[in-house]
């Protein structure tokens, strides 16, 4: 008996035993196909939180105005901002402190030509760019001069080019932000996505003076809404965050038992936790795949099992009418790498195309990996292989009659 | 190839699991059988005929004496050779038939030639003719829990018979059928014995189908108590 025909014989009896075949696959589909999912979508969000954290800018704190002891920042929310240009520059002679951005948000509808979009226009210093990590791609950065003479000048985010502009490069052209024309100095590299799912490449960078004199009316001069800083290392975040809490209460004249009229938030931190819930997110998706692969695991075990009575007394017949003993081990062998294998495969596409769904309905990142994908199928596959053969090679080597009395 | 087809001498056979002082199930059996013979095998329950049956079969291993096949001592044969044998010399027929239960019966008549390597075409084809030859042709696709119990026993026949088997080892195989079909069954081994002149080796409990051979051999305990021709009744 060749190859081919035990070949054939395997798949005519997988054929023959629907249920068992569709049973044992499913095992091996749901096994493989949890695995893949869950760790498609938990690595992916642990990219995801990894690249925002990166595009953060690295030993960050920023100060925001007013006490916002918990909440988000809310941009526009009519209170007066109690951080000042001044703060800022103090700020900057910390010994702790590398470098200082201060930043004026407002939100602004902004035209070229006959595309108008909203977006938020951002009054910063030169300094913004190096302090977000946020390189200017072509054309040229916000320069001293243009912070002194406050210059209606304007660097582009990434999306706000691709709705404003066609094909053409911006820059040089002059557009309209709330109806006043700025020049387009340069475009800043793409940035993606920030912690809290904000598209930051939905922004435009114009000089913090153009932006508190021009742009957003002067109810509040020399106010910023916020403050980005940057320590000299990351050992010294905490430092400085101390040194700058004792300097603004310094400044703002705020009694010992007064609460602080500003907030300090160390992002390093902040990342940090991001990171460590993305990697718990990612390890408990990781355990429910792992869960599904052993119960997947144990459904095609106990069918192989539940089989081993009605296939032990296939074998003796087989024996009886002729078959070899390595006839019989080859035809079990084969059955059970068939069933893994298009198990395997299906349960890969079902994983893929559900994380892709998932990642697709959810708006998250999904991840995939051809390891992943590789041990979840080395394990259902030796499941299978195990208990398909294992009973198999124990009856094969029985005496016919000893297989054939099998009850 | 010298010698007598079947010659057995001595043959015995204690079953590891027997219970201890149980006497040897086959104790020691000496006999030869010529090609083209019919034997009937007869005696009590638990008398040995079913192990004489297996041993005879290869399918099991005696724990005494010698068998010889066509004048070789089958003891020195590898597994595969004895596989080999039981594909080519012999056909088996079971009281409980035995079939694969989740292929047609032109497959389950087939596959004695899967393992005999025979193209498919052949295999058939020839699955085709043996299942007409025992009245089974509109049931070539027809499952085997399809079938009745003799119609099941007809396909196991034709099974047997699938690589021109030179014995045929039958054990009780009207046991599970009622009389009518029984000697439907019994006629059926009668033509093949007469017109292919395949031997058949058959354990009965009945008397009536014991008539069908030309010779008897009785067991009991083990033992060979009575081995001669059957009288046919009405033909003395
Ligand atoms: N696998 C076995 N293990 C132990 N004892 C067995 C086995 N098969 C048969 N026997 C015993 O051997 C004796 C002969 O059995 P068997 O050949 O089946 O008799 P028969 O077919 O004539 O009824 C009986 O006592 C039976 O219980
Ligand atoms: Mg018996």
């Amino acid at each position: 008996m060749n190859l081919l025909a035990v070949l054939r014989e395997a798949a005519r009896s997988l054929n023959a035993n629907k249920m068992r075949t569709f049973l044992t696959m499913l095992g091996m589909v749901i096994g493989v196909a949890a695995v893949v999912l869950m760790l498609a979508v938990g690595t992916g969000a642990q990219n995801q939180v990894n690249r925002a954290v990166s595009s953060m800018g690295s030993n960050l704190l920023v100060i925001l105005s007013g006490s916002t002891s918990a909440g988000t920042l809310r941009f526009g929310s009519g209170n007066a901002p109690t951080l000042t240009t001044g703060d800022a520059e103090a700020i900057a002679s910390l010994p702790n402190v590398q470098a200082v951005a201060p930043t004026f948000p407002g939100g602004a509808q902004v035209a070229y030509g006959i595309n108008n979009w909203g977006t938020q226009v951002l009054g910063v210093t030169p300094e913004y760019t190096s302090v977000r990590d946020w390189p200017v791609e072509s054309g040229d950065a916000i320069s001293e001069t243009d912070i002194r003479s406050s210059t209606r000048v304007a660097l582009l985010g990434a999306t706000v080019v691709e709705k404003l502009f066609d094909t053409e490069d911006p820059v040089g052209k002059t557009i309209r932000i709330r109806g006043q024309p700025f020049q387009v100095l340069g475009v800043l590299r793409k940035k993606g996505q920030s912690l809290d799912g904000r598209d930051q490449d939905d922004s435009i960078l114009v000089p913090i003076t153009t932006a508190q004199n021009k742009l957003f009316g002067n109810r509040f001069p020399g106010t910023v809404r916020f403050v980005f800083v940057q320590a000299v290392s990351q050992e010294a975040t905490a430092a400085a965050e101390n040194d700058i809490t004792l300097l603004l209460r310094q400044r703002h004249r705020i009694q010992p038992d007064a609460e602080d009229d500003f907030t300090v938030r160390n992002l390093t931190q902040v990342a940090e936790a991001a990171s460590a819930t993305a990697r718990i997110l990612s390890l408990m998706l990781g355990a429910i795949g792992s869960i599904s692969l052993v119960v997947g695991g144990i459904g095609i075990m106990n069918i192989m099992l539940v089989s081993v009575t009605e296939r032990t007394r296939e074998i003796g017949i087989r024996m009886a009418i002729g078959a070899r003993q390595r006839d019989v081990l080859m035809q079990f062998l084969l059955e059970a790498l068939m069933i893994c294998i298009v198990g395997g495969v299906i349960g890969i596409a079902f994983g893929v195309a559900g994380a892709l769904a998932i990642g697709n309905a959810m708006k998250i990142e999904v991840a995939f990996s051809a390891w992943v994908m590789l041990v979840a199928f080395a394990v259902s596959a030796a499941t299978g292989i195990f208990f398909g053969f294992w009973p198999a090679r124990r009856a094969a080597g029985l005496r016919p009659v000893e297989a054939l009395r099998h009850e | 190839m010298s010698g007598r087809f079947i010659e057995v001498e001595d043959l015995g056979k204690q079953y590891e699991a027997a219970a201890p002082g149980t006497p040897p199930a086959l104790q020691s059996v000496s006999l030869a059988i010529e090609a083209g013979e019919f034997v009937a095998v007869m005696g009590p329950s638990g008398s040995g005929k079913s192990t004489f049956m297996n041993l005879v079969g290869l399918l099991d291993t005696p724990t005494g004496g010698t068998y010889r096949l066509n004048g070789q001592n089958v003891a020195g044969l590898t597994t595969d050779e004895l596989a080999h044998v039981r594909n080519r010399v012999f056909g088996f027929v079971f009281q409980g038939f035995n079939l694969l239960k989740r292929i047609t019966a032109s497959e389950n008549v087939a596959l004695p030639m899967v393992y005999a390597g025979t193209p498919g075409a052949e295999r058939r084809r020839r699955a085709g003719d043996l299942l007409a030859k025992v009245g089974l042709a509109p049931y070539a696709d027809a499952m085997p829990n399809r079938l009745s119990g003799g119609q099941q026993q007809r396909v196991a026949i034709a099974r047997s018979l699938a690589n021109h088997p030179q014995l045929i080892l039958a054990d009780e195989p009207t046991g599970n059928l009622d009389t009518q079909t029984s000697a439907e069954i019994m006629a059926l081994f009668t033509t093949l014995n007469r017109e292919t002149g395949v031997t058949i080796l058959l354990v009965t409990h009945e008397h009536d189908i014991a008539q069908y051979a030309n010779r008897l051999i009785r067991f009991k305990d083990g033992l060979v108590v009575h081995d001669g021709a059957v009288v046919h009744e009405g033909a003395a």
